[in-house]
């Protein structure tokens, strides 16, 4: 319940709320940024991906990397759990398994920073009907 | 704060709350509570997304999924399987008719919104209205901020000439120009007003935006108000829109909280306030003498023009009276840039529209295209086609001040110019389609029925003339009409058209001229064969008893409050269509289906 005094004053109210109301606006376009689909199954859950979840949220927003992060339902690969599928702007999806936060941080560091691949990646076994 | 990790969007716009979204909006708060999961999603009730047919309005960000016709009982299903589960409920989601009933759950692959581009509505169904933070959040107020610490009166009126905007109230007046000539007279005192007056019936586009996104109307305002030098602004807006004026208020009441109305606004030397003042229905009042007529507490009736009130209008001084959706557009120009703005559109007509779909149309709702999309687009393609598979006859543009249009002028592509060009107009934005059920005369008669009402009756043209055409209608509905009749339609008409006032009476009779350039055999066979073809004129059918299907059983006869029908039992019965008044009694009566109107 500010009083804004000056332009200065809204232009940091507005990056303040840019935050809370930008969950929209990557979703309306989410081609253009990150996206990852963390697995919420119940061998997920068991698993601890939520913690997963966290992780990606919290870590990729301290390290302005604009992503959309969903939770979606069992992918198929219970063996592996948690896993995520991560698609970068433009390229074909890539799904790991085993992911813990540790996991989690190697991902973003090589995969989503400079696109290198990293261990744990489960071959692409199925096609989208879109 | 914890970090919401999705948001769940529900409709807050009027259709949608006849529809029980704010129980909706309730009930999801306190499920998520009971789940513990308060913290991580976001319940918002939003503005208007547009697909009325489809309401309540569910959207859950940002896996994009797009829910309709979601009830409160549906709440704890959609917590439980896709809060949770993230498991989508097909069953909510939309299911496309022209194809194959697939379920679509994002909304970008729809028909009904791939081809628009929300400028004016860009806030609606995306923020809450009622939280200025969200409107802030998206560089909202900046526009201000931007004209009044780096650009001067003029520049901004510069920009806005050179965007090519157009009052989107159904003038069509260049916006730039009107607020420049406004900022050229000089006085102690200025006004500007905006037009929330929507006087025509199913329009609905000023009211959403009213409801969904308040504040760029009243940021537009204030940058009108350091445009043309004015510090007071007023909203006309109809006390027949409660909930626009309450989210109005609540915005006007939060910005002055914030600083961005009063005193030294962001710091600056500039003063701006706003006030509520409320219409109590008159069409009429509308038309902006008219209008500042009523606000100065007047009965409202229009005077001549000129003068313009860009040069004495509100209390005798300089005011400007833009549209609300014309408002809308402003902020977005200023910080789009002008030649954003002029590259969507066409040559005359820059920008885009919103229109109110309703009528025989599949998807009845509001939309925003670019100017130049065909009707054709917008009635088969977003509109998705007219209900029941029954055939397109017309679509009535600009309400009471416009007129009809065939399937001929379906590829024409929307702009002010080719719409007055094909015999109809803008308007405002309503577009009501009809289909071959439709009668073309009793379409005239309801317009009629309406700019009679509604005629402020300081003209005689307007105050006799109006409800002569009414008569010559009414007669011809009634098989009373003859050919001379259509004439003096078009005649009256004409002479209405020419000597009238103000522009209720100019343009009530476009719906007669019209309709009887289009389907003057229809106006034809009523007059004529005394037939109303599309089986609309009551008067012109007749209740005929199908001797095949009817038993005797007398039920028919009994029941008739004119004794018009006649038989003995056992036999057939027979309707006297002299003495029938058509009321339908015998065919709610009849257990064979066996009467029929034709």
């Amino acid at each position: 319940m500010a009083q804004i005094k000056s332009l200065a004053d809204l232009k940091k109210m507005q990056a303040d709320m840019l935050s809370k109301v930008e969950l929209r606006e990557k979703a309306e376009s989410p081609e253009s940024h990150v996206q990852i689909k963390v697995a919420m199954a119940t061998c997920g859950i068991a698993s601890g991906a939520k913690t997963v979840m966290e992780f990606f949220m919290d870590q990729l927003d301290k390290r302005g990397i604009g992503a959309v992060i969903t939770q979606t339902g069992c992918m198929g690969y219970c063996y592996a759990e948690p896993t995520i599928e991560v698609t970068l702007p433009g390229q074909e999806p890539v799904v790991f398994g085993y992911v813990d936060t540790k996991k989690a941080d190697e991902i973003i560091e090589k995969y989503i920073k400079t696109g290198e691949l990293v261990d744990g990646i489960i071959p692409v076994n199925y096609e989208k009907i879109d | 704060m914890a970090k919401y990790k999705m948001h769940l969007l529900v409709c807050g716009g009027t259709g949608c709350r006849a529809s029980a979204s704010d129980t909706i909006v309730e009930d999801f708060k306190k499920e998520l509570e009971a789940k513990g999961l308060k913290d991580e999603v976001q319940v918002v009730m939003t503005g208007c997304f547009g697909f009325c047919e489809k309401g309540p309005i569910v959207k859950v960000m940002p896996d994009n999924t797009f829910y309709t016709q979601v009830t409160p009982a549906d709440v704890a299903e959609i917590v439980a399987e896709h809060v949770i589960k993230g498991r989508k409920v097909t069953r909510l989601l939309y299911s496309d008719p022209n194809a194959d009933n697939k379920h679509i759950s994002d909304s970008r692959h729809m028909g009904f919104y791939k081809k628009q581009i929300r400028v004016a509505l860009r806030n609606c169904g995306f923020i809450n209205p009622e939280n200025i933070e969200e409107y802030i959040g998206r560089e909202g107020y900046m526009a201000i901020g931007k004209a009044l610490t780096e650009m001067t009166p003029q520049e901004v009126i510069d920009e806005i000439k050179k965007s090519g905007l157009r009052g989107r109230g159904g003038g069509g007046f260049p916006t730039g120009l009107k607020w420049e000539i406004a900022s050229k007279n000089a006085a102690d005192q200025k006004y500007v007003v905006c037009n929330a007056d929507e006087g025509d019936p199913g329009a609905f586009m000023d009211r959403s935006v009213l409801e969904g996104d308040p504040h760029s109307i009243i940021e537009a305002m204030a940058i009108c108000g350091y445009c043309i030098g004015a510090t007071k602004g007023l909203v006309y807006i109809r006390a027949e829109y409660p909930l626009a004026i309450q989210r109005l208020k609540i915005a006007i009441d939060q910005a002055r909280e914030y600083g961005l109305l009063g005193k030294s606004i962001l710091g600056t030397s500039f003063d701006f306030d706003i006030e509520l003042r409320y219409g109590a229905g008159a069409f009429v009042c509308g038309e902006e003498t008219a209008l500042i007529h009523s606000m100065e507490g007047h009965r409202g009736e229009p005077t001549v023009k000129p003068p313009f009130p860009a040069e004495s209008g509100y209390l005798g001084k300089p005011t400007n009276v833009n549209n609300v959706e014309t408002f809308a557009n402003i902020p977005v120009i200023l910080l789009k840039g002008s030649a954003w703005f002029a590259s969507i559109g066409t040559e005359k007509s820059k920008g885009t529209k919103v229109f109110a779909l309703a009528g025989k149309i599949n998807n009845v709702g509001l939309i925003e295209v670019p100017m130049g999309t065909t009707l054709r687009e917008v009635i088969f393609e977003i509109g998705g086609g007219i209900k029941d598979g029954k055939k397109f006859k017309a679509v009535q543009t600009g309400g009471p001040s416009g007129g009809c249009l065939t399937e001929k002028h379906l590829d024409t592509p929307i702009d002010f110019d080719n719409l007055v060009a094909a015999g109809s107009m803008m308007g405002s934005g309503g577009m009501i389609v009809m289909d071959e059920e439709n009668c073309m005369v009793a379409v005239a008669k309801f317009y009629l029925e309406f700019t009679v009402e509604e005629s402020c009756g300081k003209c005689s043209p307007c105050r006799i003339g109006n409800k002569r055409l009414y008569e010559l209608l009414d007669k011809i509905t009634k098989g009373e009409g003859t050919l001379e009749d259509l004439d003096r339609l078009r005649n009256l008409s004409q002479v209405i058209k020419d000597t009238a006032l103000c522009g209720l009476g100019q343009t009530s009779p476009n719906p007669v001229l019209s309709t009887i350039d289009n389907f003057y055999s229809e106006y034809e066979a009523h007059v004529t064969d005394r037939k109303c073809p599309a089986g609309e004129c009551k008067s012109l059918m007749q209740y005929v008893i199908d001797p095949e299907a009817c038993v005797g059983c007398t039920a028919c006869s009994r029941n008739c409050p004119v004794n018009a029908i006649s038989g003995e039992r056992k036999q057939p019965h027979l309707i006297d269509s002299a003495v029938c008044i058509k009321c339908g009694a015998c065919i709610e009566k009849c257990k064979f289906s066996a009467i029929s109107i034709k």
